[in-house]
């Protein structure tokens, strides 16, 4: 919202105060200032002055030649405005003089000398008239420096809309005087309007709120005998620095008393418009807004008709029908209350956002609905002498806001604050905004007032940001707790995810990314992925982003195949969410998961298969010292490989899966990319019970190995011959160790190395060797033969 | 042969031999059972008396002599190997690149674990909070109302079971207060969502960190003094903070925190619209309803709390412009992010 310095200064007196600063505190009390324009400082040696006479220049059709008496003598000008005629009083921009920045010399124009330029509303800058020359009615001596007459220079800031979304009494100048006159301690000057009440014999308007819900209050009152249709110029100047263009008298009276109360004020044309319902219908309609658009208003919007016919869009904008036109001199003046979200709602249905709807929306103070007519009458009343009010100010007053009260004592403040602002501080403070103070030894009763008490000021915490936002924060001494301390430990799953990140960066050079949380279909599909059905977003982006994703690893593989002319190879992982579908109580069963993917163009898949079973291997050792197991398992989703697919196991819980990627993906990726993967959940991993570090001391005495290598086919796992031993019990074996997988093409074979070891002697072969036979044999009887 | 011969003939031996081998051999020649020397020796039990013994004496000092002049070869020789072994070593280009191979973190993890070590410093929990929530948890419970624009759908991704992507961090303060009570000191990293189209400046997915403290006599003075600690601490310069008004509905009074612009050091640059500020972290006390529905005593307890957007941190940090490079997965972006 554009905010004038001089509308403000109307209302508070700012003489002796730097502008720019007080602005600056605005910001850092109040809301943000996104911008200060000073407006007319660049116009100077402009003064009014008399067109004495008029010749056609002799070399265009388009330029005159003009005698123009600024009061100080007698100028030649050359100028090629069309609206000129002897008499005619202009703004005169005399050489040497500069004109919103471009600076008047002395020129040649086809030939003939000027000393000076008369000037349109645009040049000066007061309005986007650039159609002719500005033209002059008030009375004044000629020579009269043009800036003593119309406030032409002015400080204008910018408050970002968004910080004032919780103060519907910011919305006008008058309120942000208000501010001002707390900021600088200097009184707020009465608002000045005219008394209603010597119309209240006049006969009432018809108003009939039918949506009392949805209409809170609703004024009316017929004014006639309007004869002025151009608003003063420094009205006009005071709308334009604002923002606002302007249009006629009446429709610019209710913008500027906007601008000023923030109070939205709609003239229906008399003869269009003779009484009001406010009401919904049960049936859509199109309905012609002033703009010249059809829009469709459906049975949720709230309209203002007259005699059941629809004359506006309550609180949005006005019909065209209805509207003022060059010829009305009767109006009725609304000046009403809507509901704040309703009025919302029906902007955003009908993507018509206005300055009045704008306002609505942040819940308008339904007090300022008369002041507003009366000061719309006072204004009027001084443009425009004749006019004549035939009818009392009729307000219907169907739902008022119950008066706030709080009370609070001083310790509160102090506890909230942790300073000290003193008693006479925070009276003043809160009086200055407007709140009714009682002080009564440590209490405070506070009264709210009504254009406070709509939605912004409820609680007594409240009260503690008016008292210092005016103290200012910057004012603040800045202090550490008194608190006990307590030992802060950090959480497993935290500390898991921390080193599972650490160790596949630092020890296995992976890279971390973040990806979506949604499929990207469109992506999936150019890798041969279809995103598997899950919980889905209603308003996603584009249909193809709305299904949840319920893996990583198509979002991972998705990553690597954007990056494939990275690095011949490279490894990628997040730890991120997904969803596995709905739980029993409807609700989304969100799991964190790691996901990996490597690939190469170096080694091969089944190399790289490894690496990534061995990564996974550490991390469960690394971090909760207990062995991963792995077993084969059947694929489940379609990008996974039909036969290398396994589960990962540790403390007897399922931690996930890893898996070659499916030849029908890879050959999407790249045929000559070896691309394997793996999903871990997190939070299974973090409920892995820590085997913590368990200390063996090694053993004084020789130990002995027994080396054996043993015949296997495809069919035949390692964890087929593991079982000769494992778990068996027996004392002195120490370790097996993989030696070799031994493939000639015609044989593949095993070698192993068990390790046997005592604590308390020196072994003996003859010792382990009926042990070792036996494992030889118990093989023997699976079909597991020694090697010869 | 004379003992004086044998000595000489030694010396000769001695400077011919080419090798550790054959001076060792030169020593089996001399002083071996059958060496010369020996051999000497065998003549002494022909002499008698002062003769012998003078003999004696000599063929000892000869022996004694040539095991010297033996052993002085050998370590010559041993020198002159390694130092023919050093002058034929290769002396390696040290100047060649550099091959660094290493992993990355994501710049988020960067930053995030960076503001976790500054708030566990001071006594404050780092906990985990899901991204999916329902309404109460990230409305209602924050006093935002049925009818606040914050939940209309053009803000909040809304999923078809009725749940919904959480739209910030403070989504987890009732969770956390419930889950603790007062007194508390929590920050909250997490990820968010919001409904909008992306560009340079807006992403649908980021990470903020929420931040919350509850005490008795928590006041507006403790916000300001750990929010400038901790920034101070981030950027490892002395930060500057201002606070203004904000509003949001969970927090009175509310605050935008802004800090001095650390590109222009607050003289005033494009990146901080001449300002000198930049606006960085919206943050209050907390609603006294909130905490009311966190089952806090507001009669005893306060608090504040502030979400800092960790991704807003991440790219001021780093300088990085287009924040639609952070979920990019683009390696030759992430890859630089390489340590801690």
């Amino acid at each position: 919202m554009l905010v004038s310095m001089n509308w403000i200064r109307e209302f508070v007196n700012l003489d002796g105060l730097d502008i720019d600063s007080l602005i600056h505190r605005f910001t850092l009390a109040t809301a943000e200032v996104e911008d200060i324009y000073h407006y007319g400082q660049n116009t100077s040696n402009v003064v009014v002055a008399k067109i004495i006479s008029i010749e056609n220049h002799p070399n265009s059709k388009k330029l005159h030649l003009l005698k123009v008496d600024a009061g100080d003598k007698i100028y030649d000008c050359v100028c090629g405005a069309p609206n000129v005629y002897e008499g005619k009083i202009v703004a005169f921009a005399k050489e040497g003089g500069m004109v919103n920045g471009t600076p008047i010399n002395c020129a040649v124009v086809a030939g003939y000398e000027s000393h000076g330029m008369c000037c349109s509303e645009a040049e000066l800058g007061i309005s986007d008239d650039h159609s002719g020359l500005m033209n002059i009615e008030d009375d004044v001596a000629l020579g009269t420096d043009i800036k003593d007459i119309y406030p032409i220079e002015d400080t204008v800031f910018d408050v970002d809309n968004k910080s004032l979304t919780n103060r519907p009494d910011l919305w006008g100048h008058y309120g942000i005087a208000r501010e001002f006159s707390a900021l600088t301690g200097r009184p707020l000057k009465p608002y000045e309007k005219l008394d209603s009440s010597v119309y209240d014999d006049l006969p009432k308007v018809d108003i009939d709120i039918r949506d009392k819900e949805l209409c809170y209050r609703y004024t009316g009152i017929k004014v006639e005998n309007i004869t002025r249709h151009i608003s003063p110029v420094a009205m006009r100047i005071r709308l334009y620095y604002c923002g606002t263009r302007a249009i006629n008298l009446l429709a610019d009276l209710t913008n500027y008393i906007m601008l000023e109360l923030g109070q939205p004020m709609h003239a229906f044309d008399l003869r269009k418009v003779d009484c009001i319902e406010v009401r919904r219908f049960e049936d859509d309609f199109e309905f012609e807004t002033l703009d010249d658009v059809k829009r469709h208003i459906d049975t949720n919007t709230l309209m203002i008709c007259s005699k059941e016919k629809p004359v506006a869009i309550a609180g949005i904008m006005g019909g065209l029908d209805s509207a003022i036109a060059d010829d009305t001199t009767s109006l009725l003046l609304e000046s009403a209350t809507f509901d704040g979200v309703s009025i919302r709602k029906s902007s955003m249905r009908l993507g018509l956002r206005t300055d009045a709807s704008m306002r609505y929306e942040k819940m308008l103070d339904p007090e300022i609905a008369v002041t507003a007519t009366e000061r719309f009458l006072k204004l009027l009343t001084e443009a425009d002498a004749d006019v004549k009010v035939i009818s009392s100010l009729t307000d219907v007053y169907v739902k008022k806001y119950d008066t706030i009260k709080l009370e609070f004592d001083k310790s509160y403040v102090d506890r909230y604050t942790g300073i000290e602002i003193s008693d006479e501080r925070i009276v003043s403070t809160l009086k200055a905004l407007g709140f009714g103070v009682d002080k009564n030894g440590e209490k405070f009763a506070v009264t709210v007032p009504s254009w406070r008490a709509t939605k912004d000021v409820t609680i007594t915490a409240d009260i503690i940001e008016e008292i210092t936002r005016i103290y200012g924060y910057d004012n603040f001494a800045v202090t550490t707790t008194l608190s006990p301390l307590y030992p802060v430990l950090r959480a497993v799953t935290k500390s898991d995810e921390n080193q599972v990140k650490d160790i596949l960066v630092k020890k296995y050079n992976l890279h971390e990314i973040h990806s979506y949380i949604w499929n990207d279909a469109k992506k999936f599909e150019a890798i041969g992925i279809e995103p598997e059905p899950n919980v889905r977003l209603i308003n996603a982006m584009a249909s193809e982003l709305s299904v949840i994703r319920n893996s990583m690893i198509p979002t991972l593989l998705s990553c690597a195949n954007d990056n494939k002319s990275y690095a011949p190879d490279f490894g990628i992982f997040e730890i991120a969410r997904v969803v596995e579908g709905l739980k029993e109580d409807g609700d989304c069963n969100e799991r964190k998961k790691l996901g990996i993917v490597l690939f190469s163009h170096t080694k091969s898949e089944k190399e790289i298969y490894f690496e990534l079973r061995n990564m996974l291997a550490l991390i469960v050792h690394d971090i909760k010292h207990i062995n991963a197991e792995f077993a084969n398992t059947n694929a489940t989703h379609n990008w996974q490989h039909p036969k290398n697919t396994a589960c990962v196991y540790a403390d007897g819980k399922v931690l996930g899966y890893l898996s070659a990627l499916h030849p029908v993906c890879g050959e999407k990726i790249d045929k000559k990319a070896a691309i394997v993967f793996a999903e871990i959940d997190m939070g299974i991993f973090s409920e892995c019970a820590n085997g913590g570090i368990v200390y063996d001391e090694p053993s004084k005495y020789p130990s002995i190995d027994f080396d054996l290598s043993f015949v296997v086919n495809d069919t035949i796992r390692f964890s087929d011959i593991e079982k000769a031993w494992k778990n068996d019990g027996f004392e002195y074996l120490d370790d097996v160790s993989l030696i070799d997988v031994y493939d000639d093409g015609v044989q593949k074979s095993i070698s192993v190395r068990l390790h046997f070891m005592s604590k308390e002697k020196t072994l003996q072969r003859t010792e382990i060797q009926p042990y070792v036979d036996g494992v030889i044999s118990s093989l023997a009887e699976k079909g597991i033969n020694l090697k010869q | 042969m004379q003992d004086t011969d044998v000595k000489q003939q030694l010396e000769a031996e001695l400077e011919k031999a080419a090798d550790v081998n054959e001076v060792e051999n030169i020593r089996v020649a001399y002083l071996g059972k059958k060496g010369y020397i020996t051999e000497l020796l065998k003549n002494l039990k022909d002499l008698k008396g002062e003769q012998k013994k003078e003999f004696g004496q000599k063929i000892n000092i000869l022996k004694a002599e040539a095991d010297a002049k033996i052993t002085e070869r050998i370590e010559l020789l041993k020198k002159q190997r390694i130092e023919r072994m050093i002058e034929k070593s290769e002396q390696y280009d040290v100047t060649l690149p550099c091959t660094l191979e290493q992993g990355s973190y994501h710049p988020i993890t960067l930053v995030q674990r960076e503001v976790e070590e500054i708030f566990e410093s001071m006594g404050f929990t780092v906990e985990d909070y899901s991204e999916i929530v329902d309404d109460y948890h990230c409305f209602e419970a924050l006093n935002i109302p049925k009818h606040h624009p914050a939940r209309d759908m053009q803000d909040t991704y809304y999923l078809d079971n009725g749940q919904l992507l959480k739209t910030h961090t403070s989504a987890a303060q009732n969770a956390i207060m419930r889950k603790y009570g007062a007194p508390l000191r929590a920050i909250f990293p997490g990820r968010c969502f919001r409904n909008e189209s992306t560009d340079a400046c807006h992403e649908n997915t980021f990470f903020q960190m929420e931040g919350m403290m509850i005490d008795e006599n928590i006041s507006i003075s403790n916000l300001i003094y750990f929010m400038k600690v901790m920034l101070s601490d981030v950027f490892k310069q002395d930060i500057k903070v201002r606070l203004r008004p904000g509003f949001f509905p969970f927090v009175e009074p509310g605050f935008e925190l802004d800090i001095n612009c650390l590109i222009c050091g607050g003289k005033g640059c494009p990146s901080c619209k001449n300002s000198g500020w930049l606006e960085l972290c919206p943050c209050g006390m907390i609603h006294p309803n909130v905490l009311k529905a966190g089952g806090i005593d507001t009669d005893k307890y306060t608090g504040f709390a502030f979400g800092l957007g960790l991704t807003r941190l991440a790219m001021m940090k780093y300088g990085i412009k287009d924040i639609r490079d952070l979920n990019s997965g683009n390696l030759k972006v992430l890859s630089q992010f390489e340590n801690i």
